[in-house]
């Protein structure tokens, strides 16, 4: 009870932070459009090939966005020390992590509620068609992003060049995620038959629980330095 | 004879190929208030990230309660309360937000009368409702205790607290220490300050290159002979 209570309490202040500062979200959800938008420019109406590439544009989106908002977000907490603050509370310290996986996770969806939306009319797909299941796809990405983020957004804050150091040190392990949710997506978005999709969604679950475990068992060690 | 609180055996801690800290060997005693001197770069820091568990040692020995670090469970934190030269807050939330966060953290009780108690001490309690931006850097450090000392922390720990306070706020944190130092809490403070770190004190430490080079309880030592073997010690 003790460690949901101490991932609750973080997500309410990031929440709560964010609503005030309105940094993490705007900015990325700018980001996201923006790339949205400017790569529907490249298609030809009915196009033939528009369908094939269009997940992976809409994953590089959230995933560049993403990247701007971890930084964000991680910033918040090693200005003023506020990170050392943390890792001093009588807690569990993956429960600090899961915490701010969690905001992270809360932050990316939002960004993608909005996105999608857009995504769909831009550029006339409609992943919905044969049911629910995108969301699944974008929930299990959404969530392995997160905690890869968080843990290289944490590793990486305290350099001089951490704007560049989180997307290298995070884009090569990330990319059984993205490639996962792509190949998942593409099966909606080209309107192949749903049960080919079970296969990637099988490999996204896998990474998410094969990430969220080694996170748990590490993060002690990345911080105690 | 004073109850050992903590003790550090032959403890060194490296960064990379820094020595920060070399076979300190030392004890806190229950109700001592030590302050520590050193030049910049001594390890007085790295000297309080070990005793409040923020970094374990890379060898030797830290004993709390004769229980060795690592066998010690999360929950322990909660005997230190850390104020540092940063604040440790979050500048978009008002002072009775970051107040109430760290206070579910710490599992504090009846939050928000302490919070009031507390804030009442700092004189702070009518800018509760105000963002930390716009605090002065002396109302920053009197929140900063504020935040130290909601779960009332057994030990108190200070890394060159007065820096950059005005004398109100100095006042107000010396005021503040001799009330802990009173209620027989165990306070150890890092600072620069000669003055208020003698005064303060019970027992006087000198850091420097890594190695503790000096350790006497004040009352052997007056302040010019202490002041003498700070000049001697730092400029070996």
């Amino acid at each position: 009870m003790k460690y949901l209570n101490t991932i609750s309490a973080i997500v309410r202040k990031d929440v709560l932070h964010e609503l005030k500062s309105r940094e993490i979200v705007v900015s990325m959800l700018l980001f996201s459009v923006l790339t949205v938008v400017v790569f529907s420019f490249i298609f030809e109406p009915g196009s033939q090939f528009k369908n094939e590439v269009v997940g992976g544009i809409l994953w590089m989106s959230f995933v560049f966005a993403g990247i701007l908002g971890l930084n964000k977000s991680m910033m918040s907490e090693v200005t003023g020390g506020n990170f050392s603050a943390l890792l001093l509370a009588p807690v569990d310290r993956s429960a600090i992590f899961f915490g701010k996986a969690v905001s992270n996770f809360i932050f990316i969806a939002m960004v993608e509620i909005f996105t999608i939306p857009l995504f769909m009319v831009l550029y006339n797909v409609n992943i919905f068609a044969y049911g629910a299941m995108p969301v699944v796809i974008f929930f299990l990405g959404t969530y392995g992003f997160a905690i890869l983020g968080t843990l290289f957004s944490i590793i990486s804050v305290n350099t001089r060049t951490r704007e560049v150091m989180l997307p290298l040190l995070l884009l090569p392990i990330i990319v059984p995620i993205i490639l996962s949710s792509v190949q998942a997506l593409n099966i909606y978005i080209l309107g192949h038959d749903p049960a080919d999709a079970s296969k990637w969604l099988q490999l996204l679950a896998a990474f998410d629980a094969i990430f969220t475990v080694v996170v748990f068992a590490v993060f002690d060690f990345i911080v105690e330095d | 004879m004073s109850e050992t609180l903590v003790e550090f055996k032959k403890v060194n801690k490296k960064y990379g190929h820094i020595h920060a800290l070399r076979d300190v060997s030392v004890s806190l005693n229950k109700g001592e208030f030590v302050s520590v001197f050193g030049p910049n770069g001594a390890g007085k820091s790295t000297f309080l990230k070990l005793l409040c568990t923020m970094t374990p040692p890379t060898s030797g020995q830290i004993l709390y309660e004769n229980t060795p670090l690592n066998k010690l469970q999360d929950s322990f934190r909660s005997r230190f309360g850390v104020i540092s030269h940063l604040p440790f807050l979050y500048s978009e939330l008002t002072a009775l937000e970051n107040l109430r966060f760290y206070a579910r953290m710490y599992d504090v009780q009846n939050i928000d009368e302490r919070i009031k108690v507390l804030l009442e001490k700092v004189e702070l309690y009518k800018r509760r409702n105000d963002k930390v931006r716009g605090y002065s850097r002396g109302m920053l450090q009197r929140l900063s205790i504020t935040r130290a000392l909601l779960h009332d922390p057994e030990i108190v720990v200070l890394d060159e607290p007065y820096t950059g306070l005005d004398t109100h706020a100095s006042d107000i944190l010396t005021r503040i220490l001799m009330e802990l130092f009173g209620e027989q809490k165990t306070i150890v403070m890092v600072t620069h300050n000669m003055k208020q770190g003698y005064d303060a004190a019970s027992r006087l430490a000198i850091i420097k290159g890594g190695q503790l080079v000096f350790n006497e309880e004040k009352a052997k030592i007056s302040v010019q002979e202490f002041d003498e073997r700070y000049i001697e010690a730092v400029s070996r």
